[in-house]
């Protein structure tokens, strides 16, 4: 029985976890929300990770009920992400493992999404579409790694939607994606956008600077309004993310698809990606906020698998890295 | 009313986009490939997808043939059903399962030969396609196909719903890099096929080959989050 606490900061949210055995005894978390128009910061959001971070410690092993003995190994986020805020919250996990003489393991962010997503959902191989503000991948195991079929080629699915709502002035509070979303469900007319597929890979920042040029120009006229142009915005770029992602399906022969990542939380994303399957005969898994949002469980997990399975990581190599691939990462638990 | 003519069509095949029917058009031997909506997209979305692909894989099937490129036949276009009508190659056999079958076969040191010619064949065909400055836009080996005849054996290129026509060498060495990625995933003796392709397409492509591999170590190491090496 593996009893692992996971640490993440690797973006705007700071978040600590305790899981046993695949079991959340804890998920606690913070998010640090910037202004109307304003996208978060390195030097302020780490700021705000080391604020928050010892109150967030506190408040899992107080969820959890456990105490620090009772903990085997301490997992944090080595990459990818932004690199103060990565390395604010790794300072404290390397901190509380030597304090409390356990090992550690430094744990790829993206592994974290996709092990907890196959945990919550239980689905055995699936195509994995991770979409997040910093991500944007499609991915399927093979021999050994999480390989990757697709990708963005420039910016993440989620800076795009960020930095729209900063366009449209749209609140970050909880987050700017799920505002878009709410404003999208009361759009009605359509703008073709660029549609920007290569190959596999996909390409969104063509389609910011379209929208982006002529959003002012079209609301002003009246020709469209926000709610239209939010609309048009999700269901161009989620058609792009569930073409990808099919046609990865049907070169790996799979017939399951997981989403993981914030904007995996979007339930029009889900619902086209839902349609999709239903038509091939395969299964969709989704997760909620708690998990689909950067979480400090995830890390934990993932951790602790990595555990299982013999790995840990030498102090030497427990630094933080803002490029860190998927793919980089040799699976030794599956 | 008006009878449609491709009404003794046989369903072939279904991939991901379009149904695949097997017929006789104007007594030839066809393929009717028809693309159907796809739920999860906005109307209006799928709409001009759908047209645009159907414009790009026709015109592209034309112009590929002008190019001297071994393409089917194109027959008849029809937006109002999402159609196309072209010739069918018969007894032919995508790329990928022409691998899996030499690699099934006993006789290695041929196989290693045959692997080798169908690989120059399609550098051959690839540069001949990018002198023409068609982009392919998917480039995998289930979208070249194989025609044994008398023992001799050709290569055709189909599916080009994604094609469009660009000078840039950006555009072809994307192209290119879709392609290995393609093989990387489905077949085990990649290095040596690619290499032979690029080999053979820099032979046929001579000026702005150099131009364009160089651009293909550039889009290679493009990938989001790799490390920082050198």
């Amino acid at each position: 029985m593996v009893v692992a606490i996971g640490f993440e900061g690797s973006a705007n949210k700071l978040g600590i976890g305790i899981v046993r055995d695949g079991e959340v005894l804890a998920n606690c978390r913070r998010t640090y929300i910037t202004p109307p128009g304003e996208g978060f910061l390195p030097r302020e959001t780490a700021r705000h990770h080391r604020e928050v971070i010892l109150q967030v410690l506190q408040e899992a092993l107080d969820t959890s009920k456990l105490s620090p003995t009772e903990i085997d190994v301490v997992c944090y986020t080595k990459g990818p992400g932004m690199g103060g805020p990565l390395y604010s919250t790794a300072i404290v996990a390397r901190t509380i493992a030597q304090l409390w003489r356990k090992p550690i393991v430094g744990v790829n962010h993206c592994i974290g999404h996709i092990e907890m997503g196959r945990l919550v959902t239980k689905c055995d191989n699936p195509t994995v579409l991770y979409v997040s503000g910093g991500n944007t991948q499609v991915i399927a195991y093979s021999r050994k790694k999480y390989r990757i079929f697709g990708e963005t080629i420039d910016i993440a699915v989620g800076n795009c939607l960020d930095r729209f709502a900063r366009v449209l002035m749209l609140s970050n509070d909880p987050s700017p994606g799920y505002n878009i979303e709410q404003e999208a469900k009361k759009g009605k007319k359509f703008l073709v956008l660029p549609y920007v597929v290569k190959g596999m890979d996909v390409s969104f920042s063509g389609i910011l600077s379209y929208i982006e040029e002529r959003a002012p120009s079209l609301i002003e006229k009246g020709e469209y309004t926000p709610a239209d142009l939010c609309y048009s915005l999700q269901e161009t770029i989620f058609a792009m993310l569930v073409e990808t992602t099919e046609r990865a399906m049907a070169h790996c022969g799979s017939n399951e698809v997981l989403i993981v990542g914030g904007v995996g939380c979007n339930v029009r994303l889900q619902e086209m990606m839902g349609q999709m399957c239903q038509e091939r005969g395969a299964t969709l898994y989704a997760t909620d906020e708690r998990f689909c949002i950067d979480n400090g469980a995830m890390i934990a997990h993932a951790g602790a698998l990595m555990f299982s399975s013999g790995q840990t990581t030498e102090w030497k190599d427990t630094f933080v890295t803002q490029r860190y691939r998927t793919d980089a990462v040799e699976v030794t638990w599956r | 009313m008006e009878t449609d003519i491709t009404d003794d069509f046989t369903l072939w095949k279904q991939g991901a986009e379009a149904r695949l029917f097997t017929g006789n058009y104007l007594g030839k031997s066809s393929v009717m490939k028809e693309r159907f909506t796809k739920s999860y997209r906005n109307s209006t979305l799928d709409a001009y997808l759908t047209k645009e692909r159907i414009k790009a894989e026709a015109k592209t099937l034309v112009r590929c043939r002008s190019a001297g490129i071994p393409t089917p036949t194109l027959y008849l276009v029809d937006f109002e059903r999402k159609r196309i009508v072209m010739e069918n190659l018969e007894n032919s056999l995508t790329v990928k399962d022409y691998i899996i079958q030499l690699s099934e076969t006993d006789d290695s040191n041929n196989n290693l030969n045959e692997l080798e010619f169908i690989s120059q064949e399609i550098g051959r065909l690839l540069g001949k396609m990018h002198s023409a400055n068609i982009i392919h836009g998917d480039l995998t080996t289930s979208n070249m196909l194989v025609t044994q005849d008398n023992g001799s054996v050709r290569l055709h290129l189909i599916d080009f719903g994604l094609s469009y026509v660009q000078q840039s060498s950006e555009d072809k060495a994307v192209d290119l890099y879709v392609l290995e990625r393609a093989l990387l995933s489905t077949h085990s003796n990649v290095a040596q096929m690619f290499g032979a392709i690029l080999n053979a397409y820099q032979l046929v492509f001579k000026d702005k080959a150099k131009e364009i591999l160089k651009k293909l170590s550039d889009v290679r190491a493009r990938g989001r989050k790799r490390d920082m090496i050198g």
